[in-house]
């Protein structure tokens, strides 16, 4: 599976989204499902940097992805610290203004609109991994 | 990111360009912060430029719809949502908290 390392900066997440949409395309997908693809890679890349690494360019982020005939895989790794999905609380998307919850809301996109989001650790790595299949 | 402004008699007209991601983020909340700080809380966000919004984005906006709506003083209407820009608002349930306009005249006059 081909991979990319890219600095753990916000400026990588230009270059990231750039090759989420051209092997978005490559696997099939339409414009829409791209965009959703290329927000769910965004989320994950930037907790990456804020929560497991605390902050710019303390670390890498590992890219690899598997393009399939009926989904799109894409693996990020990285070295910082563990993140538990479970901690983090689900916003409230029905909440009025004063009770919203600013953060929260990347987890959630990433869950509604990638098929599967699975965290792991693999080789001492912090792992998570996102599929999305093509509509049938 | 490239960000324009334009004072209007009753309201402020934001237009953010390209990227809104956590790279940009800090520079768009700067752009309203700095209107705000000056007393401005009619806002009106004219989105038909921006190719993409993460989470960060929203984070911005609902800081500064809740920064607009104290003591009743004014409110940020947003304006021109590209269609995938406004799959993620719906998504995160943002659509409850701001009113949305096709245009951007529409918004600007019903301030």
């Amino acid at each position: 599976m081909p991979t990319t390392v890219f600095p753990g900066s916000y400026d990588s997440l230009q270059k990231i989204a750039a090759l989420v949409r051209k092997i978005a395309a490559e696997t099939g997908f339409d414009d829409c499902e791209i965009y959703k693809i290329e927000t769910s890679i965004d989320e994950a890349c930037s907790n990456i940097i804020e929560h497991a690494y605390g902050g710019e360019n303390r670390g890498e982020i590992e890219f690899t992805y598997q393009i399939e005939p009926d989904r799109l895989t894409i693996i990020l790794r990285d070295n910082g610290q563990v993140f538990n999905p479970t901690k983090v609380a689900k916003p409230n998307t029905k909440a009025p203004l004063s009770k919203r919850a600013a953060h929260g809301l990347g987890l959630f996109i990433m869950q509604k609109w990638m098929d599967e989001v699975e965290f792991t650790i693999q080789d001492n790595m912090n792992q998570v991994k996102l599929v999305k299949y093509l509509a049938k | 990111m490239e960000i324009s402004t334009v004072q209007y008699k009753r309201c402020y007209l934001i237009k953010p360009k390209g990227r809104l991601d956590s790279a940009a983020a800090p520079q768009f909340a700067d752009a309203l912060n700095k209107i705000m700080d000056e007393g401005h809380y009619r806002l009106v966000i004219d989105m038909s430029e921006l190719e993409f919004m993460s989470s960060a984005g929203l984070r911005v906006l609902i800081s500064a719809q809740k920064n607009c709506k104290r003591y009743n003083r004014g409110e940020v209407y947003l304006a021109a949502l590209p269609k995938n820009i406004l799959a993620a608002l719906e998504l995160a349930g943002f659509t409850e908290l701001f009113e949305i306009y096709e245009d951007v005249l529409t918004a600007v006059g019903n301030f």
